[in-house]
This record gives C-alpha cells, sequence and structure tokens, in this order.
C-alpha cells in the first residue's frame, strides 16, 4: 500500500495553545480512517493544517510523497482533497444543484453531469433545485456532502458528517460512507461509537493535540485509557 | 456559458430600452436636458460598475470614483495630447483597468479584510482629490494639457469619429453613444456573471472558504471582478467628461458617497437596480436643486435614511417582491 498523505510531527500553535502537537500519521490510498478524540482534542485543527486552511507552526505533509505544507487552500483541493468541514460551509444563496455544480471541471455539462449524479448518489436528486438556505440541516448535511463527493477527490475528509442527524439518517450515512470509500480514501471524524464500528478498519484517537493511540476499532474500545480520556480523567 | 432564457429577455429588453432612449430621446428634449441626460447616464454606468463588484462580487468598494476620475482625466490629457480622441479612448479604458488591477492585486492578494478594503479604496479616491486639487501650478502639466489644480481642464475635447479628429460628435451623438455604451456595458456585465468565473465569482461572495475548499482561487477572481469594475467606472468617466469637464470633483467624497446611495437605494445583488436608482434619485436632486427652498444634499440625505428604513433592500428587489405577491394573489 502506498501513502496517500503523511504528516511529519505537524504542530499548531495558536499563542500559548498547542492544538496540534507533533501529529506524525499515514492515510494509504483508499483507506477509511476514523479520527476520535475528546472536545478540544485538535481534529478540526489538523484537518485545517491538511487542507491549507491553517498554516502549521512546524512540520510537514505530503501528498504521494511531495511536500504541500506551504500551499493555499485551492491548490490543495486541486490535487483531490476535499473537506466537509465542521461548520457547515454551503452557498445558501444558490441552488442545491448550482452549488454542486462548481465542483471543478473541464466541461461544463460533464460538471453538471457529476453534480446531478453527486446529488442523486446522496438521495437528494428531488432537491437540485431548492435554494440551499432553505433547507433542513440534514439536507444541508447531504449538500455538502454532494459539493465534497462531485469533483471525486481522491482523499474526502469528513469532520462530523453526521452531526444534528437522526439515528436512521445516520445509519443512511454509514451506508454511504463505506459505498464512497470503495473509490475514495475518507478520513472521518466522529463521536457517535455506534457509527465508528459500524464503518472503522483503524481508529486513531486524538487527545490533548497528540496521538494517543492507533489501531484496530476493537482494540481502541477496549482500551482503557480511551475510557479514560473520554471521561476526562488524566492520561499518563 | 451557459445563457438562460430568463437572461437572454433581460439583455435583449435593456438593448430595446437603449435602443429607444437613444433614437427618441434626442428627437424631444432640449439640448441643454440631452446634455444632462448624458451625465445621468454616465453615472448609471458608474453605479452599475460598483453594483456588479459589490452585488456580485461582495466587494466593499466605497472609492469607486477613482476609476471614473482616472478614466476622464486620462482621456482629457491624451485627447489633448494627440489632438484626436481615437487612441484616447483605448487609453483611458486601459489605465483605470490597470489601476483597478494593481490595487486589486495590494488588497486581495494582501488578503485585507472587508472594512479595510472599504477604507483603502475610500482613501484612494481622496488622495486623488487632493492631488487633482494641488495641480493648480505650471508644472503640473502633461504634454500640453495643464490638469488646472481645482478648475480640471474645462477644454476636455468631446469624441471625435475614428481618426477624424476635426469631425466631433455633437451632443446628441454622444448622448447616444452613452445610452448605447449603458446598454452594452450591463449586456456584458449579465453574461460575465453567467459565465464559469461570474458563477464563480457570486459564489466566492457567497461563501469564500467554500469556493476555496472546491479548489478556486478566491484572490484571483475577486481581482477579475474588481478590475472589469474599474473598467466600466472608467468608461463612465471618459463620457462624463464628454459633456462636463474633468474636474477633480469626480473624485469627491459627495461623489463616491452618492455612487454608495444610488447602489444601496437601487437594491444590491441587481445589476438594473443600482441603474435605476441613480437616475431616480439624481432627477429628484436636480429638480430639487431648482427650487431654492430645498437644500438637495439634505435631500439626500433624507431620501436615503429613507429607503434605509422602508426598502432596505433596495427599491428593485422590493418592487420584485411586491410584484410576484400581487401576480401570486391575482392567481385562482
Ligand atoms: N483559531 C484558533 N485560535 C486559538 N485557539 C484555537 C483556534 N482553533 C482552535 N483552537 C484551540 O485548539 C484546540 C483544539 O481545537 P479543535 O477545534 O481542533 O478541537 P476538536 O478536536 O476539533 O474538538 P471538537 O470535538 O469540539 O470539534 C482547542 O483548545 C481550541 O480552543
Ligand atoms: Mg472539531
Amino acid at each position: 500500500m502506498t501513502a496517500l498523505l503523511t504528516t511529519e510531527g505537524l504542530q499548531m500553535r495558536f499563542g500559548g495553545v498547542v492544538a496540534v502537537d507533533g501529529v506524525s500519521l499515514a492515510i494509504n490510498e483508499g483507506e477509511l480512517r476514523c479520527l476520535i478524540g475528546p472536545n478540544g482534542a485538535g481534529k478540526s485543527t489538523f484537518f485545517k493544517c491538511l487542507t491549507g486552511q491553517y498554516k502549521p507552526t512546524a512540520g510537514r505533509i505530503f501528498w504521494r510523497g511531495k511536500d504541500i505544507t506551504a500551499l493555499d487552500p485551492f491548490a490543495i483541493a486541486r490535487l483531490g482533497v476535499g473537506i466537509k468541514t465542521q461548520v457547515p460551509s454551503l452557498f445558501d444563496g444558490l441552488t442545491a444543484l448550482e452549488g454542486v455544480c462548481l465542483c471543478r471541471h473541464s466541461s461544463e455539462a460533464e460538471a453538471k453531469r457529476r453534480a446531478m449524479r453527486a446529488l442523486e448518489r446522496l438521495g437528494i436528486g428531488a432537491l437540485a433545485n431548492r435554494r440551499v438556505g432553505l433547507l433542513a440541516h440534514g439536507q444541508r448535511q447531504l449538500v455538502e456532502l454532494a459539493m465534497v463527493v462531485a469533483p471525486e477527490p481522491d482523499l474526502i475528509i469528513l469532520d462530523e458528517p453526521t452531526a444534528g442527524m437522526s439515528t436512521e439518517e445516520t445509519n443512511r450515512a454509514a451506508d454511504l460512507i463505506r459505498e464512497l470509500n470503495q473509490q475514495h480514501a475518507i478520513v472521518v471524524v466522529e463521536h457517535d461509537m455506534q457509527f465508528i464500528r459500524a464503518i472503522a478498519r483503524t481508529v486513531t484517537v486524538f487527545h490533548q493535540g497528540r496521538v494517543l493511540m492507533e489501531d484496530s476499532a476493537a482494540t481502541v474500545f477496549a482500551d482503557p485509557r480511551v475510557r479514560d480520556v473520554y471521561l476526562g480523567k488524566a492520561v499518563a | 456559458m451557459t445563457v438562460n432564457v430568463r437572461t437572454a429577455l433581460q439583455i435583449v429588453a435593456a438593448l430595446i430600452v437603449a435602443g429607444l432612449a437613444a433614437w427618441l430621446l434626442p428627437q424631444y428634449l432640449e439640448l441643454f436636458t440631452l446634455i444632462n441626460a448624458t451625465v445621468f447616464v454616465s453615472m448609471g454606468l458608474l453605479a452599475l460598475s460598483l453594483g456588479l463588484i459589490w452585488g456580485f462580487g461582495g466587494i466593499l468598494c466605497f472609492g469607486q470614483t477613482a476609476f471614473f476620475g482616472i478614466g476622464g482625466y486620462t482621456y482629457a490629457v491624451a485627447a489633448i495630447n494627440f489632438g484626436d480622441t481615437t487612441w484616447a479612448v483605448p487609453l483611458a479604458l486601459l489605465v483605470p483597468t490597470a489601476v483597478a488591477a494593481a490595487l486589486g492585486y495590494l488588497m486581495f492578494f494582501g488578503r485585507i479584510s472587508d472594512v479595510y478594503m472599504g477604507v483603502i479604496t475610500l482613501t484612494t479616491t481622496l488622495i486623488l482629490f487632493k492631488f487633482a486639487n494641488s495641480t493648480a501650478g505650471d508644472q503640473w502639466t502633461i504634454g500640453t494639457a495643464p490638469l488646472g489644480g481645482f478648475n480640471g481642464i474645462p477644454g476636455t475635447p468631446p469624441l471625435n469619429f475614428p481618426l477624424d479628429p476635426s469631425n466631433q460628435l455633437a451632443p446628441e451623438q454622444v448622448f447616444v453613444v452613452a445610452v448605447l455604451a449603458l446598454g452594452i456595458c450591463y449586456a456584458v456585465a449579465k453574461l460575465i456573471l453567467r459565465t464559469r468565473f461570474g458563477r464563480v465569482a457570486v459564489a466566492i461572495k457567497e461563501n469564500e472558504l467554500r469556493a476555496e475548499l472546491l479548489g478556486y482561487d478566491v484572490r484571483l477572481h475577486k481581482l477579475g471582478l474588481f478590475a472589469i469594475g474599474g473598467f466600466m467606472a472608467g468608461l463612465a468617466g471618459i463620457l462624463f467628461a464628454n459633456c462636463v469637464f474633468v474636474s477633480p470633483t469626480m473624485f469627491s467624497l459627495s461623489y463616491a458617497g452618492q455612487v454608495i446611495i444610488w447602489v444601496l437605494v437601487g437594491g444590491i445583488g441587481t445589476l438594473v437596480g443600482p441603474v435605476i436608482g441613480c437616475m431616480l434619485i439624481q432627477a429628484l436632486t436636480t429638480y430639487a436643486g431648482t427650487l431654492s427652498a430645498i437644500d438637495p444634499n439634505l435631500l439626500l440625505g433624507v431620501l436615503f435614511m429613507l429607503a434605509v428604513v422602508v426598502v432596505p433592500k433596495g427599491l428593485l428587489p422590493t418592487a420584485t417582491t411586491i410584484l410576484l405577491r400581487l401576480m401570486r394573489r391575482g392567481e385562482p
């Protein structure tokens, strides 16, 4: 297996707060990876570094062996990295189709075809011509996911994609992520253990900006340290 | 580019209105009124340029008059030096476009926030105002064109037919050129918004982060739109120079502020709105100017406040909403 994305000693410091503290991690081609960790562990900040929204204060990021640490977000996106951010980020004034059509592609017809396919794949083809700002929360999540999926990126980053979803919606999302994983590598942050069990192979646990452990879902959940971290206990 | 039926109809309608105005008004209006109308039209184009970059690109430019004045001054200086306006016009379009591109480069690539963008653009036009005012001495002569300080350049030559300096356009013909220029710029702006570039610019206004994360270079798109706005404002300056003459007033705070009011009153997020807002307000303040009882500036202020309170979305969007509601009520 070849590494798609690797980080080396990635650090992101905000004044006195070290949100990401020397993270070295590798995501392989076609992998499905779960990131977990309590609130404030640095998961979102790590993603923002990966996608160029923050410039890490130390460490490096490689995409297929090429150093991309200094690239702008749009340049990283063009390499084939798509992200669904934790705080929904949509074009509220546009229709779902208009927004998803903005996936970069050579021809306009192709962009539209892919957009429609992405919407249908997520079961929201019927919402194509609805204004995104007027949609319900769960639907908006799906539209954002469609925007991320439509350009067919090699790596899809999902920051708490099921937040605010019903159990049924969450189950659907799990199916979907497994399906998407057949073509894309996926890194997903989730708090819902049920969900992680349903989709995960490898789980990486973040704690206070560091990687606490990385193993199969079963091993991770059996580890007492992980429980302690989630219960807010100090971990040696 | 995919042009839908609605856009096509809007463009055709605008060109018909412009054509009719160009054909009919010179026949019916007195010369003085017609020249005034040309001023209105040039201001309408200035409002359109701001309506485009602000309403569709989210670029807060409080100094759109900078490009208006630069266009006018370049035109006047070049026309006097060349003794022919044929090449003065393209030069007077190029210079404000280039200045807008340079200023845009500094602002967008410097990742300056919206508020500072407003301040920087306003400051730019005010510096130009100060500078133009200070060019009274003989040393402020470019070639054979004295800049003239606060008097400006009263001898701004009117447009001539291409490569035929002795054959100058009559005021009626200048009016026709101005109206057609406004109509065409409107059509071009509409078409730009239908291109991928235009749709991305609008998406950036909606959500800059999302556009960037989809792989679009936000800075480049803003720069492009800003330069297009500079081009249109420069063209407006050329037209204005043709019916009045260039002077520092073109850069003034009063002009800079008025354009913002026209756009806000007419409706942000539309292209026709700012033009209508401009025409209406100018007609009203001109009319008020003939009555000695009312101070036009006071009237402008009151109108602006009324507009903000009564039609906060602007005249055109509000009118459209009311019309749609009435039509719906009419349905069985
Ligand atoms: N822009 C910023 N400026 C200062 N501190 C920040 C900034 N962004 C994040 N932090 C801090 O960095 C730490 C990590 O935050 P981050 O949002 O990455 O955590 P998280 O693991 O995503 O948590 P959650 O599960 O709540 O989403 C927190 O202490 C947070 O306060
Ligand atoms: Mg987070």
